[in-house]
């Protein structure tokens, strides 16, 4: 079973530094954020190995948050061996975010 | 094959989830893209769902609701519904995935989303200032001034909840009175950093790469007045979410009003047997969480019917 992993200023840049990463900016009071909190699940399950699954808690991140000029939530950012490629806003269809994912890695 | 299939897991889904199961139909399905709950969790606040007192957030109203069905067998599929077609007695579940499924009811609890206000860079902003969640998004502008434009209940009530969190909440509407509770509109009136920005429509957000930083509005009167403001809130109506009825030949596939609501009778049936609305979704919905609930039930009901005539056949 593959699992997201928690970004934190720690980790960040080194998480994303190769390969392909989806990253889910959220919040524990964002509606929207929680109805895809389990699509991000089966994400990290599905791409386990083949793409870094990652959220980032921008209560707790708030650094993190403002550097990628975060103003909505949930924001959801694609990355390519550390580069921001793509950026979806709002809650999205597991099958939407997969089809990022694969563009990515194809 | 299905007894029922429920498509959406807002307030009217589950509640028909609840009753379908409970009412004894074995397999029942709800298809919703992610956690169920609905468009109120993104609300700040619910004082009016009967039973409920205290101040209570639309999600923590919404949190028990999924569990009280599972209880019953309700099985909930995590996918997006493209489209409902029928043929003879059975309608298939066309799902973003590819696959199919097959069901002899079917209730339709899509409901609706956030209407866009229409002004220019409305769209160039969306989710960069622009915003149509006070809860979700609020704490991005703590200590800062902000927008919110609109003059209905969901309007007043956000701005409420910004003003809270916010230096300085303007409240642009472009009548001088309020379609909101009176209780609503008193509380807005009495709220010190709550400034009325009545007659006023937006014309246009600007900004730069950094997002929104204000937003033009002209008054009845034809003056102008820039507003700077690193976030506007939009709370204008609501948009029926009713493509799942949308078929191949580009028609729907029951009767609809000419705004896209499903025509329904008192019993939430549709034009066609076995397809029943609930919620925001329908006719002349009042766009209340227990109006949806008590529509999932009635829904509900009337497919528990249904199938078993169907069957006894």
């Amino acid at each position: 079973m593959g699992k997201y992993i928690d970004l934190t200023a720690a980790n960040f840049e080194a998480t994303l530094a190769n390969g392909v990463s989806l990253v889910d900016f959220w919040a524990p009071w964002c509606g929207p954020c929680r109805m895809i909190a389990p699509v991000i699940e089966e994400l990290a399950n599905d791409y386990d190995g083949k793409a870094n699954i990652c959220k980032v808690n921008t209560d707790e991140e708030q650094d993190i948050a403002v550097k990628f000029g975060i103003r909505s939530i949930p924001t959801i950012m694609f990355f390519k061996d550390g580069k921001m490629v793509d950026q979806v806003v709002g809650a999205q269809s597991k099958q939407a975010l997969a089809q990022k994912i694969d563009a990515l890695l194809a | 094959m299905l007894d029922c299939a429920i498509i959406g897991g807002g307030p009217a889904g589950l509640t028909a989830g609840l009753y379908t199961t409970r009412g004894g139909l074995e397999n029942v399905v709800m298809y919703e893209k992610g956690m169920p709950g609905g468009q109120i969790t993104q609300s700040s606040e619910i004082e009016n769902y009967p039973g409920v007192t205290g101040e209570i957030s639309g999600m923590d109203l919404m949190i028990p609701w999924p569990e009280q069905c599972q209880k019953f067998g309700l099985k909930h599929e995590m996918v997006e519904v493209t489209r409902v077609s029928k043929e003879g007695d059975v309608f298939t579940i066309h799902k973003a995935d590819g696959s199919v499924d097959e069901a002899r009811s079917v209730i339709i609890g899509t409901g609706s989303r956030p209407r866009r206000a229409g002004f220019a860079g409305e769209d160039t902003f969306f989710g960069r200032g622009v915003s149509t969640c006070a809860t979700c998004d609020g704490f991005f502008y703590r200590g800062k001034e902000v927008a919110v434009i609109g003059g209905g209940d969901t309007a007043l009530e956000e701005a409420l909840y910004l003003a809270k969190i916010c230096k300085k909440v303007y409240l642009i509407h472009r009548r001088d009175t309020f379609r909101s509770a009176p209780n609503t509109v008193a509380r807005v009136k009495r709220t010190e950093n709550i400034e009325l920005v009545l007659n006023a429509v937006p014309e246009e957000v600007f900004g730069d790469a950094s997002g929104v930083t204000g937003v033009r509005v002209k008054m009845n009167d034809g003056a102008t007045r820039n507003i700077e403001v690193p976030g506007v809130f939009t709370f204008v109506g609501y948009d029926v979410n009713n493509q799942v009825l949308l078929q191949e030949d580009g028609n729907f596939l029951c009767d609809m009003t000419p705004a896209g609501e499903v025509v329904v009778d008192i019993s939430m049936r549709t034009s066609v047997a076995g397809l029943f609305a609930a919620g925001d979704i329908r006719i002349a919905a009042p766009k209340q969480v227990v109006c949806a609930a008590g529509d999932g039930a009635v829904a509900a009901l009337q497919a528990i019917t249904y199938v078993d005539e169907l069957l006894s056949h």
